[in-house]
């Protein structure tokens, strides 16, 4: 994939290519922008989230140890499939497609048993009577806000797990190569980023004592 | 024309990292159980939460084989952001104090 080429003048001697900022890919920056402009929109949701929760004094925390045992488990699935991600994107820098693509499946699989692990936690929840604006323990805020925080988190992992299966095939094809495959490496990362925010404030200050 | 074409770290420098993570989160669940009041495991569980990003962010998506101003450029920007939304935090206690629809 060539860098963009910014002509100055329609002569051909004149054309100009302009250096790419920050000695960075167009592709790449733009990943980096769209990941500022996400965090700072899962940052709105969970300021929301804690503005909501300190005005409340009903808040529910029904978390018990399960839930607990639980989330750490989602966190260490979703910390080695950023591990898996950086692992694939070794290989694919030193040219090794095959194990490339190994690694990268590997990422995608941690994903969706990830997501697979919170819908069975939602699944629990809903059966023991927590909707979006009511539940059984207390205010009627936590639904709404442990479902829009959890389930914006669930649709970036469902996204990612595609996303990178179709550059993951496009990278066997020759479309991609291991930039591409680099640039969805940062979005994973920054998935499992924002799930090291989302543990703590949602499930973990909300423990029942 | 990718300067970074030297950017990956070692795979024992990505265990370390991958460990630390974890051993945070780990510490985490700690605090969470013991018997301080609320507002002290919050800022606890808020520093841990942000070294943990910080990990992330310099080694996983090696911003620390980028440009300096790369980092320049996005990170006090969104820091600041996150931070200034947060200067209604007084409307929250305001809130809980008056409790308008307390029974």
């Amino acid at each position: 994939m060539s860098e963009a080429h910014l002509t100055v003048s329609h002569s051909p001697d004149m054309e100009t290519q302009e250096a790419p900022a920050f000695s960075i890919s167009h592709k790449k920056l733009v990943m980096w922008l769209f990941i500022i402009s996400d965090a700072i929109t899962f940052g709105a949701l969970l300021f929301a989230y804690g503005y909501l929760r300190n005005a409340t004094p009903d808040w529910p925390r029904p978390f018990e140890a399960p839930s607990v045992i639980n989330a750490y488990v989602m966190t260490f699935i979703l910390v080695t499939s950023s591990l898996t991600m950086l692992i694939a994107i070794r290989a694919a820098r030193a040219g090794d497609k095959s194990r490339a693509m190994t690694w990268s499946f590997i990422t995608v699989v941690g994903g969706l048993i990830f997501a697979l692990l919170h819908i069975k936690e939602w699944l629990g929840l809903i059966g023991e009577g927590l909707r979006l604006f009511s539940n059984p323990w207390g205010s009627n805020l936590f639904g709404a806000a442990f479902f829009s925080i959890t389930g914006l988190h669930l649709t970036h992992v469902v996204g990612g797990c595609i996303a990178i299966t179709v550059v993951t095939l496009g990278y066997k094809r020759g479309r991609y190569n291991h930039e591409d495959l680099e640039i969805w490496g940062l979005y994973w990362h920054f998935v499992d980023l924002v799930w090291m925010f989302v543990v703590p404030f949602v499930y973990l200050l909300n423990i029942k004592h | 024309m990718d300067s970074t074409d030297h950017q990956s770290s070692s795979l024992t420098t990505y265990l370390a990292v991958y460990v630390v993570i974890l051993v945070i989160s780990g510490l985490q669940i700690l605090i969470a159980y013991e018997n301080i009041d609320a507002y002290r495991i919050f800022i606890r569980m808020l520093l841990l939460a942000i070294i943990q990003a910080g990990l992330a962010v310099t080694f996983f998506m090696h911003m620390r084989s980028e440009k300096r101003t790369l980092a320049l450029f996005l990170l006090p920007a969104a820091v600041f952001v996150l931070a200034m939304m947060n200067m209604i935090w007084s409307d929250s206690f305001r809130l809980l104090n008056m409790r308008p629809f307390a029974h």
